[in-house]
């Protein structure tokens, strides 16, 4: 589904990814792990389109298309989502209008019908039940006021709003309680399908608990250093990156 | 960066997508000789059959506009306007002024169906609900071409005519009103305006009426190197209401148009009058060629107590927009608000705002202004809020905000405050804000273009001002923003 070759990515002449190669396979859930300032948000706005860096080579490919010649809106519509590490607010804009306007323009690039407001209505009710997010929130201009939580909850609406097939997960846990960390993780649970892959970014067993990941991928200096089995994140847990931190200085 | 030269291309581009009204009207018109002087004041007067006391009246005016100096502390900057360079008067030779449809000739009429205005009764009343309904006033160059629902709106006992025809009809009203709210002698452009207006709507509320449809009027310059000097007057007799609508549009052209308006509003005890103006003459292109110069005075008296003025204003066309519609709240209890949104791109200026000048007690106003700047435009709102020594307990509020969209534009607030008396309470809020890549960039990742996402972010700005549209223009205006600002990011 996802494959990333020799990726290498600098920003303002500092250089942060650093040949990192990436397969994800559809029905995946591919876990990242690694210390701060490793690159893995970095990795997952270059995934996403964002401007800023220069893209000094490798390739990104998404069901064999190339993701690096698409504007961000364009690799949206063919199925990439991030939930944001730090979702942003859009004031004035009611939750439910930015919605509305997101899965409209996804489905116009798609050519496909607009969703009609009763339709649309029903969708972002049944959604929001799941993820326990009360009504007036929506009414609310987007992320404006909203706790990091609710912010956190927010993304995930989305993502089961928008039906993405690639969904990347930066730190979606942090800043969740204990009880909206399980109703999160079930609801990216309800979106798993062999049609669907995920990237979840965490520092913590604690989300892989809930989201069993059947990959673990460990980033370091700006590559993927070590990959494995669920296995790999509990001893990650238990040692810590040291191990990595020495195998870099040697 | 590719994406700052894609906008740069894109912003090239805007005036040749973007203004959607810049055709022309073949009609032979008949002008006044061009340049201003005596005569032509003296042949504009005799065009509109006009008593001897208007004649001297805009005489006055003139001799009067000889001795002033034109303004020079708005942040605006622009060649020198030659004012013997214009025409003073242009009005299709046909029929200056038709009884009927069927006298228009109907280039015009096709005019006005290229511009969505309805000017047939008959078809607006197919299928619209009665309280959807509008009058319009139609004003091309210098005259009204048609004036609908006059009968209906007559039943009522509401005057709704072009000024010219107010005057021979009803001089006493129009006498006893004009120049009462802007004086002859009020500013250069007012001046000017008071010597050689044209046409205009003229509007009177009878005491106890509200008006039973809104009323509006379209105004068009079609002729070249012609101003247009629209005047306006609206009265609301005691306990009266009425909304009132204001739309222009003007062809494309390299050189340079003076639109010189003033409008004064009346409302007497507990009367309330709310004007909203959709403003979208030709801004000029993207490197500043050609566009309306808007240079206009408009003014409401809120004259007896417990009255109520509401200026509502989108303004997206006009090369330089001057402009400050202001209330005098004169009546104890009276109340003035002032909600805009104004947006400028490419090379466009704008110096607009209000002034809200506390007499009575116990007055109140509001202002919200919304100033949003692309290309390389420049925004500045300006404003004054005072209270006379006698406005006890008056309240101001005002909330002004700025939105960047790019590097190359500005934003300027400057807001004035003035208070003589130790009980009024004034609170002013002022933000600047861009438009910021990560949010651009969220939008985007969720599946919007960057002029959904524009569109979407702007909307959210202006919506407390949208709000206080009629419904059909707040849908027409949301649109008219959008395509105001298409390619200004990239
Ligand atoms: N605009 C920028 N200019 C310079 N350096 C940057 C810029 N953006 C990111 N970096 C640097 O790139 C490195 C990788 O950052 P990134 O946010 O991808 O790390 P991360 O792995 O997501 O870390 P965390 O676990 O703390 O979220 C960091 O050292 C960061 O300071
Ligand atoms: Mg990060």
């Amino acid at each position: 589904m996802l494959e990333i070759k020799n990726l290498v990515v600098q920003i303002e002449d500092k250089r942060i990814l650093n040949g990192l190669n990436l397969t994800v396979n559809k029905g995946e859930v591919a876990a990242i792990m690694g210390p701060n300032g490793s690159g893995k948000s970095t990795l997952s706005y270059v995934i996403a389109g964002k401007e800023d860096y220069e893209i000094l080579d490798g390739e990104i490919l998404l069901d064999g298309e190339n993701l690096l010649e698409m504007e961000p809106d364009q690799r949206a519509a063919a199925g990439v989502f991030l939930a944001f590490q730090y979702p942003l607010e859009i004031p004035g804009v009611a939750s439910m209008t930015f919605l509305k306007a997101a899965i409209n323009a996804q489905r116009k690039a798609r050519g496909e019908d607009e969703l009609t407001t009763p339709d649309f209505i029903k969708r972002v009710n049944a959604a929001a039940t799941q993820l326990e997010i009360p009504k007036d929130m929506l009414k609310r201009a987007l992320n404006v006021g909203f706790s990091g939580g609710e912010k956190k909850r927010m993304e995930i609406l989305q993502m089961a709003l928008l039906q993405p097939s690639f969904c990347i997960l930066d730190e979606t846990d942090s800043g969740l309680d204990i009880d909206a960390l399980r109703i999160v993780s079930e609801g990216v649970n309800a979106l798993r399908s062999p049609d669907r892959a995920f990237l979840v970014i965490t520092h913590y067993q604690r989300l892989l608990n809930h989201i069993v990941p059947d990959t673990v991928h460990v980033m370091h200096g700006g590559r993927i250093v070590r990959s494995g089995g669920k296995e790999l994140a509990l001893e990650l847990e238990a040692n810590g990156y040291a191990d990595y931190r020495e195998s870099e200085a040697a | 960066m590719p994406a700052v030269q894609e906008t740069i291309d894109q912003v090239r581009l805007i005036d040749v997508d973007q203004y959607k009204y810049g055709f022309e009207t073949e009609v032979e018109m008949e002008k006044a000789p061009k340049g201003l002087s005596e005569d032509v004041i003296r042949f504009i007067s005799g065009k509109k059959g006009e008593p001897e006391w208007m004649l001297q009246w805009r005489l006055d005016a003139y001799k009067r506009w000889l001795t002033m100096n034109e303004p020079n502390w708005a942040r605006v900057s622009y060649d020198k306007i030659d004012y013997n360079d214009i025409y003073y008067y242009a009005a299709p030779k046909m029929n200056p002024s038709p009884k009927s449809l069927d006298e228009v000739d109907p280039e015009i009429l096709k005019t006005y169906e290229k511009l969505g205005i309805p000017l047939r009764e008959q078809e607006i009343l197919a299928g619209v609900e009665p309280q959807n309904r509008v009058a319009v006033d139609a004003v091309f160059d210098s005259v009204s071409v048609a004036t609908t629902f006059k009968e209906e709106l007559a039943k009522a006992g509401v005057i709704f005519m072009p000024i010219s025809e107010a005057i021979r009809e009803y001089p006493d009203l129009v006498r006893q009103y004009l120049g009462t709210v802007v004086p002859v002698t009020d500013n250069f452009f007012a001046t000017l305006n008071s010597a050689v207006f044209t046409d205009g709507s003229f509007v009177y509320i009878p005491p106890g009426v509200r008006c039973p449809m809104e009323l509006s009027t379209y105004f068009r310059i079609n002729e070249k190197n012609t101003g247009q000097f629209e005047r306006t007057l609206i009265i609301a007799d005691k306990g009266s209401y009425v909304s009132y609508l204001e739309g222009c549009t003007a062809p494309k052209r390299d050189e340079n148009q003076l639109h010189a308006a003033v409008v004064e509003l009346i409302a007497l005890d507990d009367a309330e009058i709310k004007y909203s103006t959709v403003q979208n003459w030709y801004p000029g292109d993207a490197e500043g060629r050609g566009g309306i110069y808007n240079f206009v005075t408009k003014r409401g008296d809120c004259r007896g107590k417990n009255s109520v003025i509401t200026w509502t204003q989108v303004e997206t066309g006009s090369a330089i927009t001057w402009k400050y519609p202001s209330c005098i709240l004169r009546g104890d209890n009276s109340r003035g608000e002032f909600y805009s949104i104004a947006v400028s791109n490419g090379k466009q200026q704008v110096d607009s705002g209000t002034k809200m000048i506390h007499l009575g007690k116990n007055t109140t106003s509001r202002i919200i202004s919304k100033g949003i700047a692309a290309g390389k435009s420049e925004n500045t709102y300006r404003g004054l809020v005072s209270a006379h020594r006698k406005a006890t307990g008056a309240r101001n509020f005002t909330n002004c905000d700025s939105l960047l969209i790019g590097n190359q534009c500005g934003a300027h607030t400057v807001p004035y405050i003035e208070s003589k008396n130790a009980t009024a309470v004034f609170e002013h809020e002022a933000t600047t804000s861009k438009i910021s890549e990560d949010q651009m960039f969220y939008c985007q990742q969720r599946g919007l273009s960057d002029e959904e996402a524009t569109a979407l972010i702007v909307n959210g700005f202006v919506k407390d001002v949208l709000q206080q549209l009629p419904m059909e223009f707040a849908v027409e205006a949301q649109k008219l923003i959008s395509i105001s600002l298409e390619g200004s990011v990239g």
